[in-house]
C-alpha cells in the first residue's frame, strides 16, 4: 500500500511541481506583462529617438534621401551650431521671452492663488477652474484667437488702442504713440517677444495659480490663526506665514516653468505664421531647429541643435537647484 | 461575323485589362480629391484611391516615407515648391522611357524643373500656375491711369503707388512679394534661383540689389501694409479694396470669385507684372516613389491624368491650369471671364506659360529662400543695408549648404 501510494505520488509531484514553478513564474512576470505596452510604446517613441538622435547629431543625412544615404561627419554640426549667429539669436530670443512670460505668471498667481483661499472653497473651486481652463485649450487654438486679436487693421487690441487715444480723457496717455497706430503687434520686431509672452502667459497663469491654491490648502489655518493673533495684518500673513511654506511649491512651479519656456514653439510659431513675420526676434530655438530639420532637411544639424539646446536647459535647471534646490525641496 | 469578332474583343480586352489591375493609391491635397473622383472611373483598369492631407501635412508626411522607404502612395502629388529638393533626392522613379516622348507637349520651363541634375525625368507636370498682376480696375480709371502706362516698368508700378497713396490706397498688400517676384522672374537662362551651375551663390548679385530695392521704395513710401497672404487681414484686403494691385498665380481667380471677395465681381482684371515679366505662383507634379509596388500601373495613372481630356476636365472641376499646352486651343480658353469683367484671361495665362524662363533647381534652394526671407525681413522692417543683409546671407549659405 504504501509503496504504492509512493509510487503514484511520484509523477504527480513532478507536474505538481512544474505548475507551481509556472504559478511562480506568472505571479513574477504578469504585472510586467501589463506593463508592457507602456514599455514598448515608452521605448519606441521616448527612449529610442534619443539614442537615435545622439548617432544622428553625428551624421549629415537628408530625410529625404532616405537612411542610407547618412553621412557620418564627427562633431561637425556641433561646430556648426555653436558658431551659428542665428542659434544664438533665437536662443536669446527664447530666454527674454521665458522672462518676460514666466516671471509675471509667477508674480501674478501667487497672490491670485491666495486671494482665492481668502474668497473660501466654493468661489475658490469655480473660479480656479475659470483660471484654468486656459490651460487645458489647445494651445493653437488660442493662438490663432490671439493672432486675430492682434492684427493690425481689425484686431481688438488696436481697435481699443485707437479708440483710447481718441477720447478725451486717455488722448493725452497715448499721444505718444498715436503716430504709429494701428500697432503691427505681430510683424514687428519690436513687439513680437511682448506679444508672444503676454499670450503664453495668459495660458499658464492658471496653472501656476492651481499649484499654488493646492500648496496653501496644505499649509495649517492654526499658523494663521497665530499670526493673527500676534497682530499680523493680511499682508504680513501672506509674507510671513505663507510664502515661507510655499517655497516647494514655487520651487516646482518655477522648475516647470524653466524648462517649458525654453522649449516653447507653438505660441510663437502661430503668431508669426510659420516664421512669415518677425523672424528676427519672434524665432524660438524650437522654432529654429524645426525650421532646420524640416525645411532644410537637415536632420544631422537639428540634432545636433537639440542637444546643445538640452545643455543649455540642463545648466539653467543646474544654477537654479544650486541656488534655490535645498530650500526649494524643503530640506535645511 | 462581326459581332462576333466585337465580342472577342472585348472579351480579350478584359483579359487584359483584368490582366494587369491593380490598386493605385495617390497621395496628394485637395483640391485633387475632387479631380480624382470625379475622373477615376475613366480608368476602369485599375482600381484608384486617394489618400488626402491637407498641402503642408501632406508633404510633411511623404518626407517622412521617403526617409523611411514605407508608407508613400504609389503615384504622389508634389507641389513645385518642394520639387527642387525631391528630384535629386533618389526616392523616385526615373520616368524618361515613359515621358520623353510626350514631354513636348507640356510647358516647357515646368518640365525641366521636374528634371533631376543627372537630366532624368523624376516628376512630371499636372497644372501650372501663370503668375500674373490682378489689378482694381476702377482706381486706374477714376484717377485716369492707363494699364499699360502703369506697367510700363517697375518704376512706373511705383509712381503709380504714389498716386495711390495720396488717395489712401495701398499699391500692394506686402511690399515683400514684389522682391520675391523680381529676384525669381529675372533669372538668366541656365541658372538657378540662388546658384549659378556650379553651385555659386548669386544672392549679391545685382538682381536680388534691384529686387530688395523695389521692395523697399515700396516700403519706406507707405505704399503697402505689412498684410501676409492667406490671413483676415488679406481677405478682407480684398474685400475691402484697400489694395489696388496684388500678384499671385492664376489659380487665385477660383478662390477670390468663390469665397475672398465674390461682391467685388467685374472690378479686377489680370495683366502682366511691371515690364513685361512672365512670372509663375505655384503648380504641381506627379511622381512615383521608389517604394511603389507596381510602377507600370502607377504610370498608367500619371498618364491618364495629364492626358489632354484630363487635364481639361481638371481645369473644370478644380481650375487647376493645365500643364498640357494642347488644351489652350480648347473653345474654353476664349470665354470671356465675368469676374474679370468680361476679360479673356485664359488667353493671357497661356500666353504666360509659353514664355516663362525654366529655372534649375539647386541643392540649398530651401535654405537660400529662408535666408532671403529673413534678410528681406531686416530691409524692410529694421532698415539693414541691403547690400550687408545680402552679403549676410551669402556667408550663412556657403556654412550652411553642404
Amino acid at each position: 500500500m504504501n509503496s504504492e501510494t509512493v509510487i503514484s505520488q511520484a509523477p504527480v509531484s513532478a507536474p505538481a511541481q512544474k505548475a507551481e514553478q509556472r504559478n511562480h513564474f506568472k505571479e513574477k512576470f504578469t504585472p510586467y506583462g501589463f506593463l508592457m505596452p507602456y514599455f514598448i510604446i515608452y521605448g519606441v517613441f521616448g527612449i529610442f529617438p534619443v539614442f537615435f538622435m545622439i548617432y544622428l547629431s553625428f551624421h549629415l543625412w537628408n530625410p529625404v534621401e532616405g537612411l542610407g544615404s547618412m553621412e557620418f561627419v564627427g562633431l561637425e554640426n556641433y561646430v556648426l551650431g555653436l558658431t551659428d549667429p542665428t542659434l544664438w539669436q533665437t536662443m536669446w530670443n527664447t530666454l527674454v521671452m521665458a522672462i518676460l512670460s514666466g516671471v509675471p505668471q509667477h508674480l501674478f498667481a501667487l497672490p491670485l492663488a491666495y486671494f482665492l483661499v481668502m474668497l473660501g472653497s466654493r468661489a475658490r473651486h469655480w473660479l480656479t477652474t475659470a483660471y484654468f481652463l486656459p490651460y487645458i485649450t489647445s494651445t493653437v487654438a488660442v493662438s490663432m484667437i490671439f493672432y486675430v486679436m492682434y492684427s493690425k487693421d481689425s484686431g481688438i487690441f488696436n481697435a481699443v488702442l485707437l479708440y483710447l487715444s481718441e477720447a478725451p480723457l486717455t488722448a493725452w496717455i497715448l499721444s505718444g504713440i498715436k503716430e504709429s497706430l494701428p500697432l503691427g503687434w505681430v510683424q514687428e520686431n519690436s513687439l513680437i517677444r511682448y506679444s508672444v509672452s503676454f499670450v503664453v502667459w495668459w495660458k499658464y497663469v492658471g496653472f501656476n495659480t492651481v499649484i499654488y491654491t493646492a500648496g496653501l490648502a496644505t499649509i495649517s489655518q492654526d499658523l494663521y490663526e497665530a499670526a493673527k493673533i500676534d497682530g499680523a495684518n493680511n499682508w504680513q500673513r501672506f509674507r510671513h506665514v505663507s510664502l515661507p511654506l510655499l517655497q516647494p511649491f514655487i520651487f516646482f512651479g518655477v522648475t516647470l516653468t524653466i524648462i517649458g519656456n525654453m522649449n516653447l514653439f507653438d505660441e510663437p510659431f502661430v503668431l508669426t505664421v510659420g516664421g512669415q513675420f518677425a523672424q528676427t526676434n519672434g524665432k524660438t530655438i524650437s522654432n529654429y531647429l524645426y525650421q532646420v530639420a524640416w525645411q532644410w532637411l537637415d536632420m544631422g544639424s537639428a540634432a545636433a541643435i537639440s542637444w546643445i539646446l538640452f545643455v543649455v536647459i540642463g545648466i539653467f535647471t543646474a544654477i537654479y537647484f544650486y541656488l534655490f534646490g535645498r530650500k526649494g525641496l524643503g530640506g535645511e | 461575323m462581326k459581332a462576333h469578332l466585337k465580342a472577342g474583343i472585348t472579351a480579350l480586352s478584359l483579359i487584359t485589362a483584368t490582366a494587369f489591375a491593380a490598386d493605385i493609391r495617390i497621395d496628394g491635397f485637395p483640391d485633387y480629391d475632387t479631380q480624382i473622383n470625379a475622373i477615376k472611373d475613366g480608368l476602369s483598369q485599375h482600381n484608384v484611391t486617394m489618400l488626402k492631407n491637407n498641402h503642408g501635412d501632406h508633404h510633411n508626411k511623404l518626407k517622412t516615407n521617403l526617409a523611411t522607404g514605407t508608407g508613400a502612395g504609389d503615384v504622389v502629388l508634389i507641389d513645385v515648391g518642394f520639387v527642387g529638393s525631391f528630384v535629386n533626392a533618389g526616392g523616385f522613379v526615373d520616368l524618361t522611357k515613359f515621358y520623353k516622348d510626350m514631354a513636348g507637349d507640356y510647358a516647357s520651363y515646368a518640365v525641366a524643373a521636374g528634371k533631376g541634375n543627372d537630366g532624368a525625368q523624376y516628376a512630371v507636370p499636372v497644372d501650372l500656375g501663370p503668375g500674373v498682376m490682378y489689378y482694381r480696375r476702377d482706381y486706374m480709371e477714376d484717377m485716369g491711369f492707363d494699364l499699360d502706362e502703369v506697367m510700363t516698368d517697375w518704376d512706373t508700378y511705383i509712381d503709380y503707388g504714389r498716386k495711390l497713396k495720396e488717395k489712401g490706397i495701398l499699391l500692394i498688400g506686402d511690399a515683400g512679394a514684389l522682391a520675391n517676384a523680381y529676384y525669381r522672374f529675372n533669372t538668366k537662362e541656365g541658372e538657378g534661383l540662388y546658384f549659378d551651375a556650379d553651385g555659386k551663390s548669386l544672392v549679391t548679385s545685382e538682381r536680388f540689389v534691384r529686387a530688395f530695392e523695389i521692395a523697399k521704395e515700396v516700403r519706406d513710401g507707405g505704399m503697402d501694409g505689412q498684410i501676409s497672404e492667406w490671413t483676415e487681414d488679406w481677405y478682407s484686403g480684398f474685400r475691402d479694396g484697400k489694395f489696388a494691385t496684388q500678384m499671385s498665380g492664376a489659380w487665385l481667380l477660383g478662390h477670390l470669385k468663390n469665397w475672398i471677395a465674390p461682391d467685388t465681381a467685374g472690378l479686377w482684371g489680370v495683366s502682366n507684372l511691371p515690364a513685361g515679366t512672365y512670372g509663375s505662383w505655384g503648380g504641381s507634379y506627379l511622381a512615383i516613389p521608389k517604394q511603389a509596388k507596381n510602377p507600370e500601373a502607377s504610370w498608367d495613372l500619371i498618364e491618364y491624368m495629364i492626358s489632354e481630356d484630363i487635364q481639361l476636365a481638371g481645369f473644370k472641376n478644380i481650375a487647376a491650369f493645365p500643364a498640357h499646352t494642347g488644351t489652350y486651343n480648347d473653345a474654353s480658353f476664349e470665354e470671356p471671364i465675368e469676374f474679370l469683367r468680361g476679360q479673356k484671361a485664359r488667353m493671357l495665362f497661356a500666353e504666360i506659360v509659353d514664355n516663362v524662363a525654366p529655372v534649375t533647381p539647386m541643392k540649398g534652394d530651401l535654405i537660400a529662400e529662408d535666408l532671403i526671407n529673413q534678410a528681406l525681413e531686416k530691409v524692410l522692417n529694421d532698415g539693414e543695408d541691403i547690400k550687408k543683409a545680402l552679403n549676410d546671407v551669402e556667408k550663412q549659405l556657403k556654412r550652411r549648404v553642404r
